[in-house]
């Protein structure tokens, strides 16, 4: 099995969940990835303080659409106030895989993106 | 008929590829030969000092190097010294143009012409400057087969408001080879003053600019086998002397008193500053090297390279090619994409293989808008590529698709 696009990234890949748009939503943010062109939005719904419900939405590579999919399973129902304190560390070890200094930025896109519509943080996790 | 294939063996005089490398990307930037890197640290160890100035024989000496080579660009592109001058990149050499002759002559209600497959560095400079002079900037589109339309120009023209068009000569994205000198031809009978962002064409095929009969004609060293760092513009004189300087400072004066200062002659005025002394005389024997090789030979390398992965890269499945069909009508550059995988995702699948391709939008997101898609991948050529490396590029491709389970 390959050492970056294991199965069950490219199955998110192929599939990813919770993709979609969200209407009526209460957060949103987009941004995109300069360096090869991944876009993701996310629109998330709130309820009691928690993630409700959640859908990313663009267009990217493998990396950065699977780290989207599988990070939305574990966000949905956490508490927003808890969004701001994920760290690039978080994502990277969902993602499960190692990666490289030039793909970093697509396994944090969605994070980014996430923590961009939860605290109006735009910058790039660290 | 297949094309014979190319018996220019040059790759060992590249020391990079001691590393095995396949290289495919030298529309970013070029490798370069052992003859290019000698003669500038031969410059360095030798014959270092600055140019211009010194009365001593080691400052003539550099200065015989520096503008020697000057004039040994200048013929290899069919202009003279004194029109040929040293920028840092094709980018300073258009930015050069917008500010010295833009910020002059275009004003509100005029109108700059560019097209749908420009660099961003044939884009932005002209947003700049339209934005500031309350011009318009319009684009000329690109058809699906990735060509332009004299007809379209033609009618933007007879509107009568352009003041500049610039276009590329050929496409880093696309490959297509543009009609320069028709262009450039019905710009002057519109009044309009011309630019060619000469990038990918000038390190791959014969150009004369005086045949091509811009008024500027930009492009870069390090594509063309020669360091990065060094640039060039070829200006028309007249346009040239009538201008103001870009930048100000030491180099480029004639006198300087307090209030003002008379400007040094060409091509000097444009060329403020000490100078990328190193990497002229780089260029210098990078332009050698291409002539000693024959930009004719050169040019049908590449085409049976760019011939031969077309054919190669149409036994994929799922992949698509961008622009002209014709390699007669295209430079050493195919973009493509494969089917469910991502450009991106391809480029870190090839590596693993030693192929280097790009992926993204090549500094051309408007172009990407409209061809429709965020990125592509993208192979380019030079010299010391060969037909193995197609074939290194084509198994990787191939791998890359069962890995993605396609």
């Amino acid at each position: 099995m390959d050492e970056l696009y294991r199965d069950y990234i490219l199955d998110h890949y192929k599939q990813p969940r919770n993709f979609g748009t969200l209407e009526p939503h209460d957060l949103e943010a987009h941004d995109h990835n300069p360096l090869c062109g991944d876009e993701l939005g996310v629109h998330i719904r709130v309820d009691d303080g928690k993630i409700a419900e959640l859908r990313f939405h663009g267009q990217g590579c493998a990396i950065s659409q699977a780290s989207a999919s599988i990070a939305s399973e574990e966000l949905i129902g956490m508490p927003v106030e808890q969004i701001g304190k994920l760290d690039a560390d978080w994502v990277v070890d969902l993602l499960g895989i190692s990666i490289s200094p030039t793909r970093r930025k697509c396994a944090l896109l969605s994070l980014k993106v996430t923590r961009g519509a939860a605290t109006g943080d735009a910058s790039w996790p660290e | 008929m297949a094309p014979l294939a190319t018996s220019l063996d040059v790759r060992a005089d590249f020391p990079v590829f001691d590393r095995g490398f396949a290289y495919l990307d030298s529309a970013a930037t070029s490798q370069k030969p052992r003859q290019v890197i000698e003669a500038m640290d031969s410059y360095y160890r030798c014959s270092n000092a600055n140019v211009h100035r010194g009365v001593y024989k080691l400052a003539q000496e550099a200065t015989d190097l520096f503008e020697g080579a000057r004039e040994r660009v200048a013929r290899f592109a069919g202009s003279e010294a004194a029109t040929t001058i040293f920028t840092r990149n094709a980018t300073e050499a258009i930015n050069l143009v917008a500010y010295a002759w833009g910020r002059e002559h275009v004003g509100e209600g005029d109108e700059v012409l560019i097209t749908q497959m420009e660099h961003h560095s044939n884009i932005v400079p002209w947003q700049i400057l339209c934005s500031e002079r309350g011009a318009t900037l319009r684009y000329l589109h690109v058809s699906d087969e990735g060509l332009l339309s004299l007809d379209e120009l033609d009618q933007v023209l007879a509107e009568g408001r352009v003041k500049l068009v610039s276009v590329v000569h050929v496409s880093n994205v696309l490959g297509t080879i543009n009609p320069v000198s028709e262009i450039a031809a019905r710009a002057r009978a519109a009044g309009a003053v011309s630019v060619i962002d000469g990038s990918q064409a000038m390190p791959q095929m014969a150009v004369d600019v005086a045949e091509v009969g811009a008024d500027f004609y930009a492009w870069t060293g390090h594509k063309a086998l020669g360091p990065t760092g060094i640039g060039v513009l070829h200006g028309r004189r007249e346009l040239l002397e009538s201008m103001r300087p870009f930048l100000g400072g030491g180099d480029m004066i004639a006198s300087v008193g307090f209030d003002s200062s008379t400007y040094n002659e060409l091509p000097w005025k444009f060329e403020a500053g000490t100078s990328a002394i190193a990497e002229g005389v780089g260029l210098g024997a990078a332009i050698d090297y291409l002539g000693g090789i024959g930009m004719e030979t050169v040019r049908a390398h590449e085409r049976d390279l760019t011939h031969y992965t077309l054919e190669r890269l149409g036994e994929i499945d799922g992949l698509r090619t961008f622009g002209p069909g014709d390699p007669d009508m295209r430079g050493g550059v195919v973009s493509f994409e494969v089917e469910g995988i991502h450009p991106h995702d391809l480029a870190e699948l090839c590596d693993r293989e030693g192929v280097c391709i790009r992926a993204g939008h090549h500094c051309a997101q408007p172009l990407m808008r409209e061809l429709g898609v965020p990125a592509t991948a993208r192979a380019s050529f030079h010299v010391y590529n060969n037909r193995e490396d197609v074939d290194r590029l084509a198994e990787a491709l191939q791998k890359a698709r069962k890995v993605f389970g396609l």
